[in-house]
């Protein structure tokens, strides 16, 4: 312990606040698109149309059931083959995190719609409201109350798992701390350092979704 | 979308070697496994453990529950990996440190089996603890009240119960070491992943690779959910129906 050099944070703090930025920004984009994306996908799979249904299906089971690093690895791969030139890895990672967490989120979201009891929506057709209108009115307000704390506890996975852009050397808050230890040969103290950040970031925001919990399940 | 399709690749042979790329995947399966299933022995067993305890009627076994439970959900696996396996050498006696870094067989695979193992116990504790908590009280006293010790309550019954209500979250969480056995590729174990980027980079088949290591990884999980859902069956508490759990 007493060859430690803590020093080395200090020197490194602009570098590792610019990696931060990076994976809280990849957070916020993921978990937005990914919840947008998320309820359209939910709603396919519970429509009764057929094909929607198996498209969902698919993608949502697909993507579930393969590692996120080889899902990052392959949107790396497949991207600049599409689109006929290269993008970086920042960007690349933004469009695969987005799509794969669409998956989860949309699997939360369903649950949520199956937890509003049929009765509302029977009352939302009995008002004479479309299947649109009862979904948007009655259905999805109180599903995505219900939900916010699972979308919270999800959010914080995917804080977590951003640093698995390391497969395709994007610079995100893990990367400039590897970086950074490595140019002043301090590997071992940047490790540490960064570890202590994601602790104190996710033990603060499962702190926050506990209460969130609470909170509404009193109103229940 | 120009591509130059080649599935023969995988009966060739690497560059300047004897193997096939086959043979790379084969191996990669192998420590892919290996390192999926060790992980899942150390896991169940700390987090069966770390999750009894949080329901202990002890504040500090409660206490320690809890800090472990926090320590190793709350840092991504990837960075408890890279200090397994970078900082925790340095923290040990020197000699010790000096043996692990130098001398430990497998060292790489050791370090993912163990890392992989703690992160996932910390999830097992909780699915165990909510299952301990699933019971109504009347359970425990039942057990007080024939003259069982709070030991023997949780042996002949609790725990007997509390698993069979979390075999459905405990399958997805055997799913989810599979899948997250791949994040070892960050500090040298040859598992899939490592094969898959070693293959494409070796082979310039990047297409190829990736859908037969998918490929693989789908196998892996569908045998782990047959699996688990053959125990689940043959296990099941007449008249309760549990619901799964999400994650990664």
């Amino acid at each position: 312990m007493k060859d430690f050099d803590f020093s080395v944070i200090w020197a490194s703090l602009p570098f590792v606040w610019e990696g931060l930025k990076f994976s809280v920004m990849l957070t916020v984009i993921a978990m937005v698109g990914g919840i947008a994306i998320g309820t359209v996908l939910a709603l396919m799979r519970l429509s009764s149309i057929k094909p929607l249904r198996i498209f969902a299906t698919i993608y949502v089971d697909g993507l579930r059931s393969i590692p996120l690093v080889m899902v990052i690895l392959w949107f790396f791969l497949i991207i600049p083959l599409v689109i006929g030139k290269a993008i970086g890895a920042e960007l690349s990672a933004i469009i695969t995190f987005t799509l794969f967490e669409a998956a989860y989120f949309s699997e939360i979201v369903r649950a949520g719609i199956q937890s509003v009891p049929k009765g509302q929506v029977y009352a939302g057709n009995a008002l004479g409201m479309s299947y649109s209108q009862s979904m948007k009115l009655v259905v999805l307000p109180q599903a995505f109350r219900n939900m916010m704390p699972v979308f919270l506890t999800q959010t914080i996975i995917l804080f977590q798992d951003t640093s698995l852009v390391y497969a395709i050397g994007a610079k995100d808050l893990f990367k400039a701390t590897d970086i950074t230890g490595k140019n002043y040969g301090r590997p071992v103290e940047m490790y540490i350092f960064a570890a202590v950040i994601y602790f104190v970031i996710c033990f603060s925001l499962s702190y926050a979704a506990k209460q969130l919990q609470k909170k509404i399940a009193i109103i229940r | 979308m120009n591509y130059n399709w080649n599935w023969g690749i995988f009966l060739e042979k690497i560059k300047g070697g004897d193997e096939t790329y086959a043979q790379w995947l084969i191996t990669g399966l192998g420590w892919t496994l290996a390192v999926a299933i060790a992980a899942w022995i150390i896991a169940f067993i700390i987090g069966s453990v770390m999750g009894t305890f949080r329901t202990a009627p002890n504040k500090w076994l409660n206490l320690i529950g809890t800090c472990w439970v926090e320590l190793f959900r709350n840092i991504p696996i990837l960075v408890q990996l890279f200090i397994w396996f970078f900082v925790v050498p340095e923290l040990l006696p020197k000699s010790w440190g000096l043996w692990v870094k130098q001398d430990m067989p497998a060292k790489e695979f050791i370090t993912a089996a163990v890392g992989l193992g703690l992160f996932t116990s910390a999830r097992i504790a909780e699915q165990v603890r909510a299952g301990i908590e699933s019971l109504s009280r009347g359970q425990r006293f039942a057990g007080y009240a024939i003259g069982l010790t709070t030991t023997q309550t949780y042996r002949y019954v609790l725990l007997p119960m509390a698993f069979r209500i979390i075999l459905p979250p405990l399958t997805s969480e055997f799913m989810n070491v599979f899948k997250n056995s791949s994040v070892a590729f960050a500090i040298g174990v040859l598992e899939l992943t490592f094969q898959a980027r070693q293959m494409q980079e070796d082979s310039e088949q990047g297409i190829e690779t990736y859908i037969a290591v998918t490929v693989l990884y789908f196998l892996c999980a569908f045998i782990a959910n047959r699996g688990m859902k053959f125990i689940e069956n043959r296990t099941r508490v007449p008249g309760l129906i549990a619901q799964g759990a999400g994650g990664h």
